[in-house]
């Protein structure tokens, strides 16, 4: 059967299961059917977008639903095989999560029917071959996960986060069906192989890559555009929080890659430096406040930011590329983007759901109320910290192999055209440098402080580990960052066909290369071996920990932890988050988002204790939204009155209306 | 064809349309109102019909037989009944003077006169013509709209909007005659309802001024 029809029978089975949820759901073994048949879908999407995706086949079809005289299309190419095979594979991991996770549910009645809704919602998008079907299956992508987040209304925070989210998700589709309105022209021909092969005035280009980098952007998480993603993400289930963080924002990297590399066609000079420049700015921006925020899950929501700022950068370096015609530094940029997005998609699930393993067994996601859940969760510990390694691309997982190329693809910037790119790619290398950097620090402190040291509060003291449902989902996530930090070539090579499709050159075969090394542009230049660093880390560390254990001496001798010549008992005495991320807090944070540290410190003989306040401000929503949304408030307020005035009124307003349009009209012409 | 007298006569129907709705606009008593609507509907009928003779167009007939017999019989008969039926003889108050609204009115006309030829320089003249009188008329169907108070004056400031309308589609050629009929029918059906909504009013208020219906919404003014 060809792919385009089984994927389109995988999305309607999905569909399907979404109709029982709505009647069953509260019955015991409703998520078990619920989440078993997601999973069976993703696992064969996942099948069909890989067997695409290594053949190359493309397919098409078109059903008559939708606008008449278009139908709704839908056709597979290597670039929606790829991202079909990200979604389906966080779709996979999700649902085997839920299976578990879902039983501690307390409203399973508000998210059973709104998840494979959600997962169909995705792989719709990523299927559609005209702007209609892409755009309704957007809002459908956006409106189910709205409802997901707002599963648990009762929490005020919750319901705040679901508003920000519908406006900032109504805006970024409006903004979306703006940039399809002025490629489809007035012609109005919606299908994407009409508008691919369209000519446009450069100007209105220029103005649809604009308003699609704000509406992919706005999905993705792009600064300033990101507000609402670290509300939203977290505030839905965890297993749907990975969903949305992991694989909801590639389904808009994938929206603005489509746009934006295949049916734009050549874009503007600036394109780039904007991409390079927003990239940057997002990257450095998300991780910051991941250094600062005390909440697990909001935490790795801003880690996101960071890695769609990652992906961001590393496309607009690929269209710089393109832009000179230099088609093999633009494969091998475009390639980083695209990896970055599979390691994403896995690393993210992975901590999310060892995020919500922490919090179905203390109750919490503050992290100051953590700690030592390294002895009664050995597992998702083990596994979180492989999430945490390769979130801060370190060898041997995967996240070090994407930065590394996004790196080596910076490194040949120089041989760049434009003296303004010349100068703005290292500037942003420089950036991401310092995100990496940053992002280490980042998961240092938040496994150090949730899993190690003692237990700060009973329930911490008191959790028991993850069903094994869960640990399977986060073990198989563990397993293929692993996979694909040792193996990259095959990665590599699987993506060679979506970058030939869009940037016309392709890295390097890496399959038949010795050791199963990778070579990004030729041997002399540089080249990465991950197995080859996998087996020396595990070698070394196993002689270490033989040589530790042989020569050491045997005796045991009992210590305190964390005793610093300090040997209080209580658990508050241990580094606490918050002590953690001072010293970025002083630096950066001073500046960036003015935070402000306060001691009181009551005079002597005063009973009371010493007291540090601390304020932080985000600047982008107190600077650009808050006015804005009291702008739209004071300007409703006068309109109001509109509502409110006599027949007779209403019939002057009309007539003064109609005549000065008739006066513009006898002036102007 | 389009020779001189008969562009002659065209323009001449259409002007006298425009005058008799500046009439409307002065007549300060419910029954000569009506019966200046009357007179409306009938140059109506006439400049209709002379564009059916002249544009050799025979559906149009039946457009001026329509308007004839609808809208200067039934419809100004109909207006009389209801009147006596609700028993208001007395003058009806203009919110703006009758010296204002004429000067407003002819300021309207200067406008669509100057706008239509404009913008329509390079059209048929007669239906260039035909089009600015048919905006004069509409305009000063909404001014009296927009300066009576009472309920039967905004009814006919409507009706003779709508005589404009009908004129600009007269001008056109080849508009078809079942969107005509169909206008005409429109008209017809927005008089019912409109006249079961002002005995309605009445019922509830005693009066047809529409003040009544600011004061029950709690308006101030």
């Amino acid at each position: 059967m060809q792919a385009t029809a089984t994927l389109l029978t995988v999305v309607s089975a999905l569909l399907a299961v979404a109709v029982p949820a709505v009647a069953l759901s509260r019955r015991p073994w409703a998520g078990t059917l619920v989440y078993g048949v997601s999973l069976a879908a993703s696992l064969a999407g996942l099948g069909v977008a890989l067997a695409a995706l290594l053949a190359g086949a493309g397919s098409e079809l078109t059903l008559p639903l939708g606008l008449p005289w278009i139908g709704a299309r839908f056709r597979i190419d290597a670039l929606s095989a790829f991202f079909l095979a990200v979604v389906n594979l966080g779709g996979a991991a999700a649902s085997l999560y839920g299976l578990g996770y879902g039983r501690h549910e307390e409203a399973p009645h508000r998210v059973l029917p709104f998840y494979p809704v959600f997962l169909a919602g995705m792989n719709l998008v990523v299927l559609a071959d005209d702007a209609f079907t892409f755009l309704v299956s957007w809002e459908f992508m956006s409106l189910a996960s709205w409802a997901l987040v707002l599963a648990h209304h009762r929490e005020a925070a919750n319901r705040q986060a679901a508003t920000v989210y519908l406006v900032m998700a109504g805006f970024g589709t409006m903004a979306l069906l703006l940039a399809f309105g002025l490629l489809a022209g007035t012609g109005g021909e919606y299908g994407f192989s009409a508008i691919r092969e369209a000519v446009r005035d450069p100007a209105v280009s220029s103005l649809a890559l604009v308003l699609a980098l704000v509406g992919a952007g706005s999905k993705a998480g792009l600064a300033p555009l990101h507000v609402w993603l670290p509300l939203a993400h977290p505030a839905a289930p965890s297993h749907v929080s990975a969903l949305m963080s992991g694989v909801m924002t590639k389904v808009a990297v994938y929206g603005f890659v489509r746009i934006v590399f295949d049916l734009i066609g050549e874009p503007a000079w600036w394109s780039a430096i904007l991409l390079l420049a927003l990239g940057g700015g997002t990257a450095v921006l998300g991780i910051l406040h991941a250094l600062m925020e005390r909440d697990l899950k909001r935490l790795l929501a801003y880690s996101t930011i960071e890695n769609i700022g990652i992906v961001f950068a590393c496309l607009g370096l690929a269209l710089a590329f393109r832009a000179d015609g230099m088609g093999w530094a633009a494969a091998l940029a475009l390639t980083a983007a695209l990896f970055h997005v599979l390691n994403h998609s896995l690393f993210k699930s992975l901590l999310f759901f060892g995020a919500g393993a922490v919090l179905t067994a203390t109750g919490g996601r503050d992290m100051e109320r953590l700690g030592g859940l390294i002895h009664r969760m050995p597992a998702t510990a083990l596994f979180f910290l492989a999430g945490s390694i390769a979130i801060s691309a370190l060898p041997p997982f995967n996240g070090f192999i994407s930065e590394w190329l996004a790196f080596q693809a910076i490194l040949q910037s120089p041989e760049l055209g434009g003296w303004g790119l010349k100068i703005v790619v290292p500037a942003v290398g420089g950036m991401l440098a310092l995100a990496a950097a940053l992002a280490a620090a980042c998961f240092v402190r938040a496994f150090g402080v949730s899993f190690l040291g003692r237990p700060r509060t009973p329930e911490a003291g008191t959790a028991r580990e993850a069903d094994r449902f869960s640990l399977a989902a986060m073990g198989s996530l563990a397993l293929l960052c692993l996979a694909a930090g040792t193996l990259p070539g095959f990665v590599i090579d699987a993506l060679a066909p979506v970058t030939r499709l869009l940037v016309g050159g392709a890295m390097p075969l890496q399959a038949d290369r010795p050791w199963l090394s990778i070579v990004p542009i030729a041997e002399s230049r540089s080249s990465y071996n991950g197995l080859l660093v996998f087996a020396f880390i595990v070698l070394s560390a196993s002689l270490s920990a033989f040589a530790v254990h042989r020569l050491a001496s045997s005796r045991l001798r009992r210590a305190p932890a964390w005793d610093c010549g300090f040997p209080v008992a209580g658990a508050a005495t241990q580094y606490s988050a918050g002590g953690f991320a001072q010293p970025f807090r002083r630096i950066f944070g001073t500046t960036v988002f003015a935070a402000r540290e306060e001691v009181t410190m009551p005079p002597p003989g005063d009973m009371r204790p010493a007291r540090l306040s601390l304020a932080i401000h985000d600047p982008v929503w107190e600077r650009a939204y808050l006015p804005l949304a009291r702008a739209v408030d004071a300007l409703a307020g006068r309109l109001n009155r509109l509502q409110f005035l006599t027949i007779r009124r209403y019939l002057t307003l009309v007539f003064l209306f109609l005549v000065a349009l008739l006066l513009v009209l006898a002036l102007w012409t | 064809m389009v020779t001189a007298l008969s562009f002659d006569i065209a323009h001449m129907l259409a002007g006298g349309l425009v005058l008799v709705s500046f009439m409307l606009l002065y007549q300060d008593r419910l029954h000569g109102l009506i019966n200046t609507y009357a007179l409306h509907a009938l140059v109506l009928s006439a400049s209709v019909a002379w564009q059916a003779w002249a544009q050799g167009a025979p559906h149009l007939y039946v457009t001026a037989a329509v308007a004839l017999l609808f809208k200067a019989l039934v419809i100004p008969l109909a207006l009389h009944r209801i009147i006596r039926r609700l028993g208001i003889h007395r003058d009806i108050e203009n919110v703006v003077g009758i010296g204002l609204t004429m000067l407003t009115g002819m300021g309207l006309v200067a406008l669509s006169m100057v706008v239509m030829l404009r913008i329509a320089a390079d059209a048929d003249p007669l239906a260039r013509e035909d089009l600015a009188m048919a905006l004069a008329v509409v305009l000063l169907g909404l001014l009296l709209m927009v300066t009576r108070r009472n309920a039967i004056g905004q009814v006919v400031g409507f009706m003779s909007l709508e005589n404009g309308l009908v004129l600009a589609a007269a001008g056109a050629r080849g508009m078809p005659l079942v969107v005509e009929i169909s206008v005409a029918f429109s008209v017809l059906v927005a008089f019912i309802v409109i006249g079961i909504v002002l005995f309605r009013i009445r019922e509830r208020f005693d009066t047809v001024d529409i003040r009544a219906l600011d004061d029950f919404r709690g308006e101030r003014r």
